[in-house]
């Protein structure tokens, strides 16, 4: 394996430089297809540029009627569990819970989730059992081959409103209304260059609840004139998918009473459904930060010493 | 080192033993440890050994998430949520791996153009580079795959769109295609094989860098002046060298990984593999992963029909084309110098080309509209010009400026330049060294 | 080398082990999550029970109910199992201990405590040898309680052992009874 040939550090290298150096007296003329060439890689990225701007321009012309959505652009909310050391507001995620229950479970499934993960939003285990004894489960078939309901227990995933996907969508004009595990996760609007850039050093992952939230404060805007509105369908100029979406506006002022004093408006309402969204679809959010501090502290000192002990090795040695 | 023999000599009776049965410490020997480098190596071979670690993290999460995921077009989805949500340290597991494959092609793409600047393929090197690029084959292939098995809606429509191209082949190209799905749509059948293969292949590509690594030892590094080494002061031992130089540019590496892995897990992926695959519906965009873009941009810049060969097709070839081009480069390089810091116009047009593939890159991402398709056109023939004319031109017109005589002789020149070196120490401590 | 190195060798020693300890921890906590990951996840370890209706059952017979992956018996036991369980010499078990998880560790293994209070007729027991996992079938052996095929080892009346290469009694899981007819297991 391996074998090494004692010649092989040719003796072509010595050709090689001569070679090199009676190129010298060539290459004239040849210079103007060159640079006439190095030009043309130029003028491509100008136009890049150039086209980007022009398209940007042409969108900005038919109000009436936009070719790329969403119309506008998320709105950056301050999340606490952005950033670097972003932790969960737990008193959110429960405010959270209770418009998910109240309002959009009586549509969208969340059947990713368990009752006993909700011990993260700072239930104690006695409430968690209590909160799953509320919902029905279908299980079985018993002994004697039957399915039946029983109360939920912690292990249950939260139930589905409805029994299937063609049910969801026949009750609901056609359209099956998705599943909220992960939908914190699962919309992004393209950030686009160079704000793409700029989201690594922000450490931007927001992008789903940001959209959420954005999306249900968004129903009350107007559309402007000569747009055409879809028979049975709502315009929200937040909707990635189109001018209009068949959910209706799905919250109203003091619509979910809050045990807390916080201000029962659509748009904390909003703020704090997406947030638990974003739990929902990444639980383990806090952890992943707080290990990847320590992951990156360690690095920064084993490469800092393995820096030292490179530079000890080299020390004699030019380079 | 330049004898051709081994220096190994086992220090105890139990190493003599071995060594007389089977040489394996040897092997290691005189491979990682006595092993000659050139003294002049900069960061940029440090990604060898980076890829060298990514190929076995990769492995390594792979097998364990392996123990938890289900091939099952019914299961697969809540099976990598269940890693996600259940599984001790899951998150972390699956996140390393879903970025890790895309930090290998980072280091990859890093080491591909390392190759293209300091002319790396050339003679004797061109079966070590033909190695690499059947690596990089077996690994967008991995990837692909890979990208298929969590079953969201982008694994779904990426496995379509791709199994797709195989229906543009004349005559069998239907055939070819239903071959590769085990049926009429991308469907159980495919996901299962997708696991099989995307098993498989990760073990196919360390067999191929075995074979990489060996060429590579025959031949020797390549290095930054494209000098070939000449005496002993030129190189020095790999370990403690090479070792801990390549150890501190892995650190540096990880940390930017663990960056991602930690705080932008999902930056480099798309949020429709969020959505469980549905046969039924297409997402708006379908984009492939970030490292098939440039591919993808070529794939669509073709338009048009080429005489008997419609857009298709056309776009097909390009696509191959733009990948298959790079087996011919250490023949498309008429040059005689190696590396790019002694060839003026080439370091040009190299840069060019990297703009160029960055491009091709953002294009790709972009819906294939309006002035995108004209701009990847114009893209995508810059691409084949570099390879088929400014490659083999560049060579014969192109004046280099003057070669050191040897890579200690650069590195004293580079020394004295900088004022920072002891040349006379050091020439005599690499001496020593051997 | 350099004129520092001769010097002070230490530092440079220093260096090196402290490189190469961070190298040792890294490597260490890099391998945990690979190990973390086998152990059971978190959907597995929500403790599933399962209840049971036992009115069928009258004395002399048993039913059998899955609970985590295992065979769990539940036997209405007849009036002599019940002598013959109450009658054994504490001092003749192999195992002396009661291994109900309903109860102390340190519990000794009379018939009682293989039971629950007021329903000592019922023996709601893990039924799977002690020795390497078998199932061992019932009212068989020697002692007229279950005998594993396997290997030969035999229980009595109240599942503990008695002979064969088994080391200890079956175990009792977490159980109750929520009304005389239903139990609630786990």
């Amino acid at each position: 394996m391996f074998p090494k040939s004692g010649d092989r550090f040719s003796d072509t290298i010595m050709v090689e430089t001569t070679t090199a150096r009676r190129r010298i007296s060539r290459g004239f003329g040849m210079k103007t297809i060159l640079t006439s060439l190095a030009l043309l890689g130029l003028v491509l990225t100008g136009t890049a540029a150039a086209t980007t701007g022009a398209i940007a321009q042409e969108e900005a012309h038919s109000e009436a009627e936009p070719t790329h959505f969403p119309i506008h652009q998320p709105k950056e909310m301050d999340w606490s569990f952005a950033g670097p050391f972003g932790t969960y507001d737990k008193a959110q995620l429960q405010r959270g819970l209770k418009v998910y229950k109240e309002v959009c479970a009586a549509c969208h499934s969340m059947k990713l989730v368990a009752f006993r993960t909700l011990e993260d939003l700072g239930y104690s285990e006695a409430q968690v059992k209590a909160l799953a004894a509320e919902y029905t489960i279908n299980d079985g078939p018993n002994d004697a081959g039957e399915m039946f309901d029983r109360p939920g227990i912690p292990s249950d995933y939260f139930p589905a409103p409805y029994p299937n996907d063609q049910a969801a969508a026949a009750a609901n004009g056609g359209a099956a209304p998705p599943d909220m595990s992960l939908l914190a996760k699962a919309r992004g609007v393209t950030r686009g260059f160079p704000r793409f850039v700029f989201d690594i050093f922000t450490q931007y992952a927001q992008g789903g609840p940001d959209y959420i939230h954005s999306l249900l404060t968004g129903y009350d805007e107007q559309p402007p004139a000569g747009m055409e509105i879809p028979e049975g369908t709502n315009y929200n100029p937040y909707f990635i998918a189109g001018v209009s979406l068949k959910m209706p506006k799905p919250l109203s002022d003091d619509q979910v009473t809050y045990d807390d004093g916080s201000p029962q408006t659509v748009d904390q309402y909003s703020r704090d459904v997406s947030a638990f969204l974003m739990w929902a679809a990444e639980p383990h959010l806090e952890d992943r930060k707080k290990t990847g501090f320590r992951v990156l502290v360690f690095l920064l000192l084993f490469g800092a010493l393995v820096y030292l002990t490179k530079r000890k090795v080299w020390a004699g040695v030019a380079h | 080192m330049s004898e051709g023999h081994s220096t190994y000599t086992p220090k105890t009776g139990i190493g003599r033993w071995v060594d007389a049965r089977m040489p394996l410490p040897r092997l290691v020997y005189d491979s990682f440890v006595a092993y000659p480098v050139p003294r002049n190596l900069n960061y940029a071979w440090t990604f060898g050994g980076i890829l060298a670690l990514m190929l076995g993290a990769q492995i390594l999460t792979g097998i364990v998430l392996a123990m938890h995921y289900a091939a099952d077009s019914s299961l697969a989805f809540d099976s990598v949520e269940k890693i996600m949500r259940d599984v001790n340290s899951g998150w972390l597991l699956r996140y390393l791996h879903s970025n890790g494959a895309s930090f290998f092609f980072v280091a990859v793409y890093i080491h591909i153009f390392r190759g293209l600047y300091y002319g790396s393929y050339k003679a004797p090197r061109e079966l070590l580079w033909i190695l690499g690029c059947i690596i990089y084959l077996l690994m967008m292939a991995t990837g692909f795959m890979g990208y298929v098995l969590p079953w969201g809606q982008m694994s779904f429509w990426g496995a379509t769109v791709i199994t797709g191209f195989f229906s543009a082949i004349p005559l069998v190209g239907e055939w070819i295609q239903q071959l590769l799905l085990g049926g009429f749509a991308v469907d159980n059948p495919t996901l299962n094989r997708f696991f099989s293969l995307h098993y498989l292949l990760p073990f196919m590509i360390a067999g191929v860098v075995v074979l990489h690594i060996w060429a590579l030892h025959v031949v020797g590094q390549s290095n930054p002046t494209g000098i070939e080494v000449k005496s002993k002061t030129d190189t020095v031992a790999f370990t403690p060298y090479a070792t801990i130089k390549d150890a501190f540019g892995m650190l540096v590496f990880l940390f930017v990984f663990a960056y991602f892995v930690f705080y932008l897990p999902n930056f480099l992926g798309h949020p429709d593999n969020y959505v469980v695959a549905d046969p039924l519906k297409t997402p708006a965009h379908i984009v492939p992963e970030w490292y098939f873009l440039p591919f993808y941009a070529i794939l669509r810049a073709i338009t048009f029909n080429i005489g008997p060969i419609n857009s298709k097709l056309g776009g097909v070839l390009a696509m191959f084309g733009s990948i298959a081009v790079l087996f011919l480069v250490p023949w498309l390089d008429t040059s005689k110098v190696r590396s790019a810091v002694y060839r003026p116009w080439y370091k040009l047009f190299f840069w060019l080309f990297v703009i160029d593939a960055v491009l091709l890159g953002w294009l790709g991402s972009q819906p294939a509209e309006g002035s995108y398709v004209f701009m990847a056109q114009m893209a995508t023939l810059f691409y084949f010009a570099f390879f088929l004319v400014v490659l083999p031109v560049l060579g014969l017109v192109e004046t280099p400026r003057r070669l050191p005589n040897s890579i200690t002789e650069a590195v004293l020149e580079k020394n004295k330049g900088g004022g920072g070196g002891h040349p006379a120490r050091a020439t005599a401590a690499a001496e020593i060294k051997g | 080398m350099s004129a520092t190195d001769i010097q002070d060798p230490n530092r440079r020693d220093f260096l090196y082990v402290a490189t190469g300890m961070a190298a040792v921890v890294g490597a260490g906590a890099a391998a945990w999550p690979f190990i973390d990951q086998m152990r059971p996840d978190a959907s597995t370890l929500a403790l599933a029970s399962v209840e049971v209706d036992v009115s069928s059952l009258t004395p002399g017979t048993s039913l059998v109910v899955k609970w985590r992956g295992k065979p769990v018996v539940v036997r209405n036991r007849t009036e002599q199992e019940m002598k013959d369980g109450e009658a054994v010499n504490l001092a003749e078990l192999k195992d002396p201990l009661a291994r109900n998880a309903n109860l102390p560790a340190d519990a000794p293994a009379t018939d009682a405590n293989r039971t629950m209070p007021g329903k000592e007729a019922w023996i709601v027991m893990v039924q799977v040898c002690t020795h390497l996992g078998c199932i061992p079938l019932g009212q068989e052996g020697e002692f007229g309680g279950w005998f594993c095929p396997c290997h030969g080892s035999t229980y009595d009346t109240a599942g503990r052992v008695r002979g064969g290469p088994a080391p200890e009694n079956m175990s009792v899981p977490v159980f109750q009874f929520i009304s005389d007819t239903k139990i609630r297991i786990g």
